[in-house]
């Protein structure tokens, strides 16, 4: 119930009084509520519970995320961290 | 998919994984409150990357899982009645309430319908306008807006055949009572993203500094939970009782304000009784005095039940990060997923489930 899944908004219309929009996950659209997001737009990515749009993803703080993790890899690159050997499933996490 | 490929990149998460190991000197106990992420950690195998010193602890966030007894009890009662057609989220169909559930309601007849979504539960009604329609509004603070607004819907399309059945809790007051535990072990938590996404994390400074407890906003990727976890360390590390975000790309510091706006319309903080934790005061929500038409425990009878939970499941510790899954001396036989003696072996969310699944 918690899951809530990122997708991207394709339209926007109103129906019964309330704000609503189909929204792609990967190939499979769904009717979904964006009456909290109301600064919504199509093309806009979106994390969904149980019908309702909860918040508009920001592709600006995702990727300086990223640019933290990977910076913080080429850190570790460089103290040769990573030549030890592997533990866990890495693999499982794909 | 964009959002949700570059953080199953399973080289940054193994290599984020080691700079935890780089950065931690000593054990540590950590504790991800939402049962999301309890699935998402034993599903992708991050528990078996963290170096040694680092315990995950699994905690309440499972909304099937805390659901008491009591109101599962309530549930089958109303759901049993002729005129009724009952409403639910998948999960909740299969949680044991004292000796039968509701899948075993509709076994006989009984009006028993999966939605996806609280609006399904509206439609519904206003296409049976002679039946009774009661939607069991279960759920973190994640399903509350949409429960909350499925009461709204219905006030506004002028339906008197629709109702929920409520029980609705909060992360916070949880965090409180873990943390204010004499047996408590955990150090550090992972805040529910989604959660957050909902409420925002400015709830949380003063539980970090009354307690000392660093808690980080956590996704739901693997490298979400990776990087969740590194910073938790780093902040352990550094002795500092903070609190950090790392789900920025969905969540704000005040969260949501429409969907705040609308819980506060609806619903109430109350106390709630947490299945297998006991109540903890102002825990929940329940609906608002004046929204007490739409309370299907006031439109159906059904006080003075008494429930009875299995004397062998120890669930209620497992959700407090005392114990876990295989501590409990059913876990895997007496208690399976195809005959569950607790919900914590039920919705996809509960440790003993995913224990199960991935053969923890
Ligand atoms: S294995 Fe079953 S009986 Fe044991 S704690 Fe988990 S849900 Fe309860």
């Amino acid at each position: 119930m918690c899951l809530g899944v990122p997708g991207r908004i394709t339209e926007i219309y109103e129906k019964s009084g309330m704000m609503m929009g189909k929204v792609d996950f990967g190939g499979v659209t769904r009717e979904t509520c964006l009456d909290f997001v109301p600064e919504a737009q199509i093309g806009d990515y979106t994390v969904i519970h149980v019908g309702f749009a909860i918040s508009l993803l920001s592709e600006e703080e995702a990727q300086k995320t990223l640019e933290m993790l990977r910076e913080i890899d080429a850190i570790g690159e460089e103290l040769g961290l990573y030549d030890e050997p592997q533990v866990g499933h890495g693999e499982q996490a794909a | 998919m964009k959002f949700v490929n570059e953080y199953r990149d399973a080289e940054l998460v193994r290599k984020t994984t080691h700079e935890i190991r780089r950065v931690v000197t000593r054990p540590w106990v950590i504790m991800e409150i939402c049962g999301g992420q309890t699935h998402a950690i034993v599903r992708h195998g991050i528990d078996q990357l963290l170096p040694p010193e680092i315990e995950l602890v699994h905690g309440p966030g499972c909304p099937v899982c805390v659901t008491p007894l009591e109101l599962i009890d309530k549930a089958l009662a109303i759901a049993s009645q002729p005129n009724v057609i009952f409403t639910s989220y998948g999960d909740m169909l299969r949680v044991p309430g004292s000796g039968r559930d509701l899948f075993s309601i509709r076994a006989v007849g009984g009006d028993v319908r999966v939605v996806y979504s609280p609006l399904d539960a509206v439609k519904i009604a206003q296409e049976n306008p002679t039946k009774e329609v009661v939607f069991f509004a279960i759920g973190f603070e994640t399903t509350a807006p949409a429960n909350a607004m499925s009461v709204l819907q219905a006030q506004r399309l002028g339906l008197t055949n629709y109702s929920v059945l409520v029980s609705h809790v909060c992360v916070p007051p949880a965090m409180h009572a873990i943390l204010g535990s004499p047996h408590n072990r955990v150090q550090g938590f992972l805040a529910a993203g989604h959660v957050c996404a909902v409420m925002g994390y400015w709830e949380y400074p003063p539980i970090a500094e009354k307690y000392q407890t660093p808690i980080v906003v956590t996704g739901f990727e693997p490298l979400d939970i990776a990087n969740g976890i590194l910073e938790t360390v780093k902040l352990l590390e550094a002795g500092k009782a903070e609190v950090g975000n790392a789900y920025a790309r969905a969540v704000t510091l005040e969260g949501n304000n429409p969907a705040q706006k609308v819980i506060e319309q609806v619903f109430v903080t109350c106390d709630r009784k947490w299945r297998g934790i006991g109540m903890i005061p102002m825990s929940g929500w329940c609906l608002r005095p004046e929204l007490a038409a739409f309370n299907a425990e006031n439109k159906f009878n059904v006080e003075g039940i008494q429930s009875e939970e299995s004397p062998l499941c120890i669930a209620g510790e497992i959700l407090q990060g005392l114990k876990k899954p295989h501590d409990c001396p059913a876990f895997g036989n007496q208690c399976k997923p195809e005959h569950p003696l607790g919900a914590t072996m039920v919705s996809a969310e509960g440790a003993c489930a995913a224990y199960y699944k991935y053969g923890r």
